[in-house]
């Protein structure tokens, strides 16, 4: 897919690319080099393709069309961002993980094996969105996939563990949900007071490691 | 210098204009519901025009003052009276300490902002005063007032005006430009987009409203993946029925976008009430950025005079 770059309404442009983990690690580059050079730009990163929100009173938009160009060129140079590894300590199956079973069905395995397989994967976080350090993450078992329940959780709990779709991620706070849950984890994605809020950045890598299996 | 909280109403939280630097963590923007009436209230005040103040949905509000200080009531229409006394509303109200304000129902709009010189004095947490409800930090202790919190005031930055201000007209429209799959929605979904008188739920928040009406279908089937959604998209979710994200929209989203409502009415959609309705205007951008620039003349030529009545 060729990058193609569309106005969001009169203060925002997006550069959409494909969702390829490729374009994606380019994306972490420009969303850096955009931070840096361009403070007053808010920039998003989404899942192959970035936002940015400007103020069309202080510059135009042709400006910030350009910069974007530019930006997406340099980070073809192979610029790398820094990045940590995690490891995600989890408890999986039981009242933490109450949907364990219902991936397991469908994944035609047992429990024991679905816990294997999702702490074997190396993920990577795309971006960061949907609720305040929330991780995309890549790299879920494709044997994992499951389909996302009919009628969402109205309430799931800080550190719940899921699968909905062909993804995989955490719950940072409690909320709505309709991801199917394998397990809990206390590591604390967000919290306001800490600098920065958000445990996890876009680049970064993690791993699942069971600390408990329960039927 | 406080605030005594006596009487709330639906909801009444702290805000300013928001986290704009949040969205690379997640953390949605949250701020004021309608940043013109927020900004002229403070300058009615005598305070920096982007200071905390408390943003009031639908009235039912009432507070006593243990200071003398100066307020102004601004946004939606409602009685608003200072021990018994009316008072008028978009203008400097001198208080002094141990007086009561009560601001009544709403007559029209949905918010109103009660700005205090000196402004409210909340921690900041990640760059903003603002309330994250949904996140539960922010504001006052993350969450909207009760009654019998005290509520901490700022110290005033200097001489107030006596000042008095039109209240704009909402009206029912909000101009759009089409968004980024606009094209994936049939032609019949534009004509009753841009046609249909669109009727705000109840299920609206300050995240965003759902709006009811004709369905909004899309030409074909259209695999998103996530991207950044703000206050002011229309997206439309397999329903058909499109929602209008507002302050506390979260920052990425996956359903397609069929608009984006002009920044210069961004204002506009936080004073629409369960039940009224809103009918979409499509603008080009040179329309959209001209509505913009005399906005801000607009806030600029007020900014001066409201100086010179000092």
């Amino acid at each position: 897919m060729n990058p193609v770059i569309q106005p969001l309404g009169d203060t925002a442009l997006v550069l959409s690319v494909s969702a390829t983990l490729e374009d994606q690690r380019r994306l972490w580059v420009m969303q850096r080099l955009l931070q840096q050079e361009f403070p007053a730009w808010w920039v998003v990163l989404g899942v192959g393709n970035l936002t940015v929100r400007f103020d069309p009173m202080i510059e135009a938009a042709a400006v910030i069309e350009h910069g974007i160009e530019l930006a997406w060129q340099r980070s073809q140079r192979g610029l790398k961002v820094a990045s940590h590894h995690h490891d995600v300590p989890v408890v999986y199956g039981g009242k933490a993980g109450p949907d364990l079973i219902r991936v397991a069905e469908h994944a035609g395995l047992t429990p024991k094996q679905v816990v294997e397989r999702h702490a074997a994967g190396q993920y990577i976080v795309y971006c960061i969105g949907f609720l305040p350090g929330f991780p995309y993450l890549g790299g879920l078992d494709p044997q994992l996939a499951t389909p996302r329940l009919d009628k969402p959780r109205l309430k799931v709990p800080a550190g719940a563990v899921g699968i909905g779709g062909a993804q995989t991620g955490i719950y940072p706070s409690a909320s709505p949900g309709g991801w199917n849950l394998i397990g809990h984890t206390d590591l604390r994605l967000f919290d306001p007071a800490m600098i920065p809020p958000a445990l996890l950045a876009p680049g970064d890598t993690l791993r699942f490691v069971p600390t408990e299996v329960r039927a | 210098m406080s605030l005594s909280i006596l009487k709330t109403g639906a909801l009444a939280t702290v805000q300013d204009a928001g986290r704009y630097d949040g969205a690379q963590w997640g953390v949605p923007r949250s701020g004021v519901m309608d940043i013109p009436a927020w900004l002229i209230g403070n300058l009615l005040v005598g305070n920096q025009p982007d200071v905390a103040a408390i943003e009031i949905t639908l009235g039912g509000f009432s507070a006593r003052f243990d200071v003398d200080c100066v307020i102004a009531v601004t946004g939606a229409i409602a009685p608003v009276t200072l021990d018994k006394q009316t008072m008028g509303q978009w203008r400097s109200i001198r208080v002094r300490a141990g007086q009561t304000l009560r601001i009544g129902f709403a007559e029209s709009g949905a918010r109103l902002f009660l700005c205090v010189s000196g402004g409210v004095d909340v921690p900041m947490v990640i760059g903003a005063r603002s309330t994250d409800l949904a996140g539960g930090f922010g504001g006052f202790a993350g969450r909207g007032l009760k009654a019998g919190d005290e509520v901490a005031l700022g110290q005033a930055a200097g001489p107030a005006p006596d000042g008095w201000v039109r209240a704009p007209e909402r009206g029912d429209v909000l101009r759009i430009l089409p968004s980024t799959e606009w094209s994936a929605f049939t032609m019949a979904a534009h004509q009753t987009f841009l046609s249909e008188a669109w009727v705000v739920t109840p299920d609206a928040n300050r995240m965003g409203a759902r709006l009811a009406g004709l369905e909004l279908p899309l030409a074909q089937p259209l695999e998103m993946t996530s991207h950044a959604v703000h206050p002011g998209v229309v997206q439309v979710p397999p329903s058909g029925q499109p929602i209008l994200l507002l302050a506390d929209a979260q920052t990425t989203g996956g359903y397609p976008k069929i608009a984006q409502v002009i920044r210069a009415d961004l204002w506009r959609m936080g004073q629409f009430r369960p039940g009224e309705t809103i009918r979409f205007v499509e603008v080009t951008l040179a329309e959209a950025l001209d509505a913009l620039s005399e906005q801000r003349h607009w806030l600029a030529r007020l900014e001066m005079q409201l100086k010179w009545r000092v």
